[in-house]
């Protein structure tokens, strides 16, 4: 076990230089053009060649990403272009907030998406089951943007009980903190516990359908909790696949999400860095979602293994 | 041994397909997800005749109009009948939610039969691949298509298409792992069947199970996010009409017109709940435990 | 807790609380700031945080006259050549340095020198800076600029304090101004906090005062409604009735400096050419658009639909009625320019709901006259790329807007104008708009900018469709507040009311 993870983990580099050389890649080749973007109104042509210069964006794109590797491998990520600010510092700022709503959120889709997936599978057909789909497909169906507004409108505007924003720091205010997180959290966590449910459903159908379960049952052979258990594990396959899936995405920063409560996390950062073409950003904060990936999708080759020691990964 | 599989034995001519069809039928939630998706279908293809409007035509007197008997559904920001844009826009988003799910399943569903099948260098090497994607940022796939490709429709879904891929390579994987460390691979494997045989008929069924599932669910999100590559310029242009952009016209007036919402959400909703009915009752048919 | 206990915990709480009786300001910006470093930021919002952090060499009011700030008067030369002004004692910058002439000289200087200034244009007619004595500075211009009060209104004229301005100003801005800079976290909030030494300090209510950045007007509008912001810039037009139904809430609509047009690409690249070339197409596509519908559907008739770049709050707005639409004339006009019908183009909007909005109203007109736009969006930086490079047919485009006149036109529609994306040249305009730059007296500034006016609205390069005003939306209890054309929040005399 150990001898994979510390050979997944020198796979480690090639795949990071893989991504972080596709990304930027495909950044430089996106249309626009960082430094007119950066002046905006003042357009004076003799700064912005100064700026081009500056930045080095006249150089071929190999010899830029290769200054980027070099200045990366040394701790220095760069500068972001808006706002001269160290990268290294906005991404150790914005990704403990990031892991936090992301961790919020998994827990949400994980206590609700599982159980319900488990009623509506042994209750298959009926009303439970019905049930469990709707409230389930509705919570993939509504965007989370209209969902966020209408609930900060119901909890923050109308009813006060909940604050609309002002994200306060978990080392400032943990109490305070955890309030400002509840409906953002909630927002994503249903989302995610929708398929976590028809996942969790569907595998454990699967099981529970088939022959031979069904002969043991009628005959009495095995008890219901040996079954159960045994259809779950057919489902922990899927989920524990979904499950690391849906995190890295979390990390990779949850966009409407937290334009809508106001988090300033990876979304918020990201989304502002591609519009305005700020490379150093989008390459710290894609290099942080690369290596989150790698480290879940590690978890769960080796929660599979723990799930099924049959499963063995190459 | 079951009479069900007795009888198959007994009279192989007698299609498996035939069976299937009846399991199917007799599954009356996925008879109704089936019609709920014929029937958009349908209002998707007739929407010239259906439509009592034209879908891109403004009236500015009717501005944010409740629904009435003149406009059924109500009217959005430019005075143009809702009922209208939703038959058309149908066009837009079943597209859009269906083929950027197939996009993404006929690319990620045989990375992953083979990833998890043989393992080793192509398993590593296609494991890094679907990372290298996780990892980009959806936005920046989506105006670099949109730049080399042009925007239209047809290049959101590929874009879509392409996001979503990794998500089926991964599921697929697990599942061919877990598919695999069955006795009956073990056996197949050792009378000496090709392996492409065995991934077709042995693997690739008993996978389909979760894939499908994640097919329904991913159309939902195919279709919303159809609405934010037209709001940046890739997709759909304004003023064509689809569901997502819809529902994205309509977040600016939540209280003021919440009828603008409703119709293109709750579209959406009947939409993913037909596809996943339907996909249950596909899965039931497909598994092979059933026989 | 035992009740004793309690007792004093409570008293101690109670005290607490009293003695320190912060105020704090809270707002909610549309955009995040960019360098808070004045010679270098380019955004508008940014401007909004400069206004606490930074006093200016002088003010424009309401009316937008130029006022005394950090200068108390000054007096141009006979010749026009010199700017002599007299500067405020008794001026600290925030990190005790005194402000002085010097002062002035290394800002005005650093402002014209600075490879990386955005300043350098608004500056540029500037030819030295000499400190007279400690409190006189004369400033020396290539040539009479009638401009350059004004710009010393904005962000030219913000004074940074010289010994803590030699390195990486942005990441700490060191000014003069009634705050100081706390803190910042970007994409979220911007904390600064009062200054005590600031000349003018009992004018201001607030201890602290914290802008947030909160792009989506929905939310805004939430969290103020809500109570967790006092008050918003920019509020969607169809959240104004709303918010004054809200008895809790405030909302002040003042004129703004900006405005929205439509640009054509008449010389730009091999993309120019098309029927839009003729002038008479774009006179025809300027007649087929009404106005006041743009106004009334998107605005709720909050926006004023005007036909020129210069806002109804300057002195130089040209009083003129609003054309009205005329599709027959639209239609003569295609057809004596002879071209083939329907007119087809390409219509750039960026990826902004209101602005698509418009669009898509215009398309509706124009269409009914012949004209026939297809439109496409895109993101902004896209956009703006591809109006420099010529790559573009029309497109619909704002203009955030300055306060001197010269500011909403010169780049736009002189022949080598920064701004001037189409490439329209008509030597006539150049002379006129050089011209008024340099002409102090306002009775012939406004002739030769009339003049101007009269031949852009026959040769339209830029269609004006209406002036943005400047949206406020803040809780009752907030007095004192006073719209100012430019959009800055004034923090003198603010107070939160009970």
């Amino acid at each position: 076990m150990l001898r994979f993870i510390a050979w997944r983990l020198t796979l480690a580099v090639p795949t990071l230089v893989l991504v972080t050389m596709f990304v930027f890649s495909l950044q430089k080749l996106l249309p626009g053009d960082p430094v007119l973007t950066l002046a905006g109104e003042e357009r004076d042509p003799q700064v912005l060649e100064y700026l081009r210069h500056k930045y080095h964006f006249d150089d071929p794109i190999p010899l830029q990403y290769l200054a980027w590797v070099g200045s990366a491998v040394r701790g220095d990520l760069g500068m972001s272009l808006k706002t001269d600010q160290p990268v290294l510092r906005l991404i150790a700022q914005k990704l403990p907030i990031t892991i936090e709503l992301a961790a919020l959120s998994m827990l949400v889709a994980l206590l609700i998406g599982i159980p319900t997936g488990i009623i509506a599978a042994v209750r298959r057909g009926e009303a439970a089951d019905y049930a469990a789909n709707i409230v389930a497909l509705s919570g993939i169906s509504i965007p989370h943007f209209w969902l966020g507004v209408l609930l900060i409108l119901l909890f923050a505007v109308e009813l006060h009980w909940l604050p609309a924003s002002g994200f306060v720091p978990l080392a400032e205010d943990p109490p305070a903190n955890l309030q400002s997180m509840i409906l953002p959290s909630f927002v994503l966590g249903t989302g995610l516990a929708a398929t976590l449910m028809r996942h969790t459903r569907s595998a454990m159908l699967a099981v529970l359908r088939s022959d031979y379960i069904r002969t043991a049952r009628a005959k009495g052979l095995l008890p219901p909790a040996v079954i159960l258990k045994h259809a779950f594990r057919n489902a922990l396959v899927p989920i524990v696949t979904l499950s690391t899936l849906l995190f890295g995405e979390l990390i990779g920063g949850a966009v409407l999400t937290e334009q809508v409560f106001n988090i300033p996390g990876f979304g918020k950062l990201i989304v502002d860095a591609v519009f305005n073409r700020d490379y150093a950003v989008v390459q710290g904060v894609v290099l942080c979602v690369a290596v989150a990936f790698i480290l879940l999708n590690l978890l769960a080759d080796v929660l599979y293994v723990l799930i099924n020691p049959r499963m063995r990964a190459a | 041994m079951t009479a069900v599989t007795a009888e198959a034995l007994a009279s192989p001519a007698k299609s498996r397909r035939g069976r299937a069809l009846g399991v199917f039928m007799s599954n009356r939630a996925a008879v109704a997800g089936g019609i709920i998706i014929a029937a958009f279908v349908l209002a998707a293809l007739l929407a010239p005749l259906l439509a009592p409007y034209d879908p891109i035509k403004t009236n500015f007197l009717a501005i944010r109009k409740p629904p009435s008997v003149m406009y059924l559904l109500g009217t959005d920001e430019l005075g143009r009948d809702i009922l209208s844009r939703l038959l058309w826009g149908a066009r837009a988003s079943l597209m859009a939610g269906c083929i950027s799910v197939a996009i993404a399943m006929s690319l990620g569903v045989p990375l992953g039969l083979i990833a998890g099948y043989f393992g080793g260098v192509l398993d590593a090497v296609i494991s890094r691949v679907t990372e290298a994607l996780l990892s980009c940022p959806f936005l920046v796939l989506a105006i670099a298509l949109g730049a080399f490709l042009g925007p239209s429709l047809g290049n959101a879904m590929i874009a879509i298409g392409l996001s979503a891929m990794p998500i089926f390579a991964r599921l697929t994987r697990g599942q061919v792992m877990a598919v695999r460390a069955e006795d009956y691979m073990e056996g197949a494997r050792a009378i000496g069947l090709p392996d492409r045989w065995i991934i077709l008929r042995y693997v690739l069924p008993n996978v389909l199970s979760p894939i499908i599932v994640q097919a329904t669910l991913a159309i939902a999100t195919a279709i919303i996010a159809e609405a934010s590559l037209s709001f940046l310029g890739l997709g759909q242009q304004p003023p064509a009409a689809s569901w997502g952009a819809m529902l994205n016209a309509a977040k600016n007036y939540l209280e003021q017109a919440p009828w603008m919402s409703l119709s293109p959400g709750i579209a959406i909703f009947l939409t993913v709940l037909g596809f996943n009915l339907l996909g249950d009752g596909l899965r039931d048919m497909l598994d092979p435990r059933e026989f | 807790m035992r009740p004793a206990g309690f007792a004093l915990w409570a008293a101690m709480l109670l005290a607490s609380t009293a003695a320190s009786a912060e105020t704090t300001l809270r707002i909610g910006l549309q955009d995040d700031p960019d360098l808070l470093d004045p010679h270098r930021a380019r955004t508008y919002v940014s401007r909004l945080v400069f206004t606490a952090l930074c006093d200016k060499l002088v003010d424009a009011t309401p009316d937008l006259k130029i006022v005394p700030q950090l200068a108390t008067e000054w007096k141009w030369s006979d010749d026009g050549l010199t700017l002599t002004m007299k500067l405020k004692s008794g001026v600290t910058f925030h990190d005790g340095e005194p402000f002085d002439a010097d002062a002035v000289k290394f800002n005005l200087d650093r402002a014209r020198g600075m490879p990386e200034s955005m300043r350098k244009s608004e500056v540029a007619s500037i030819e030295s800076v000499t400190a007279v004595d400690p409190m006189t500075v004369a400033i020396k211009v290539k040539q009479p600029d009638a401009t350059l009060l004004a710009q010393f209104a904005d962000r030219a004229g913000m004074m940074l304090a010289p010994k803590a301005s030699t390195g990486d100003v942005a990441a700490n801005p060191v000014c003069s101004g009634p705050y100081k800079f706390v803190q910042r976290a970007q994409n979220d909030r911007i904390v600064v906090e009062r200054f005590p030494n600031h000349w003018n300090k009992d004018a201001y209510a607030f201890d602290k005062i914290i802008f947030f950045s909160i792009p989506d007007t929905t939310v805004r509008f939430a969290n103020l409604r809500a109570g967790d912001l006092d008050l918003i810039e920019r509020m969607a037009a169809s959240d104004i009735k709303a918010a004054k139904a809200d008895s809790k809430l405030a909302v002040q609509i003042g004129s703004g400096l900006g405005y929205m047009g439509v640009d054509f690409n008449i010389a730009n690249g091999p993309r120019a050419k098309g029927p839009w070339q003729d002038m008479r197409v774009r006179q025809a596509f300027s007649l087929a658009i009404d106005r006041n519908v743009i106004n009334d559907a998107v605005f709720e008739g909050l926006y004023p639909p005007g036909a020129q770049p210069f806002p109804p709050a300057s002195s130089y707005y040209v009083k003129q009625p609003v054309p009205a639409r005329d599709v027959e004339k639209a239609k003569a006009l295609l057809k004596e320019a002879g071209v083939p019908l329907p007119v087809k183009m390409e219509f750039k909007v960026a990826n902004n709901p209101t602005l698509q909005q418009v669009a898509q109203i215009i398309q509706a007109m124009t269409a009914e006259a012949g004209i026939e736009i297809n439109l496409l969006a895109s993101d902004f930086a896209t956009q703006l790329k591809e109006m420099q490079q010529g790559n573009f047919e029309s497109d619909i485009r704002a203009w955030s807007g300055r306060i001197d006149p010269d500011g909403n036109i010169h780049q736009f529609v002189t022949c080598k104008g920064n701004l001037n994306d189409g490439r329209y040249c008509n030597p006539e305009v150049d002379k006129l708009l050089n011209e008024a730059r340099t002409v102090t007296d306002e009775a012939k500034r406004r002739a030769k900018y009339t003049a101007v006016l009269d031949i852009l609205q026959k040769e339209f390069p830029i269609i004006y469709l209406y002036f943005e005003p400047r949206v406020f939306a803040m809780t009752k209890k907030l007095q004192g507040f006073v719209p100012h054309p430019d959009g800055m929040v004034r923090f003198a005399n603010l107070k939160m009311g009970s």
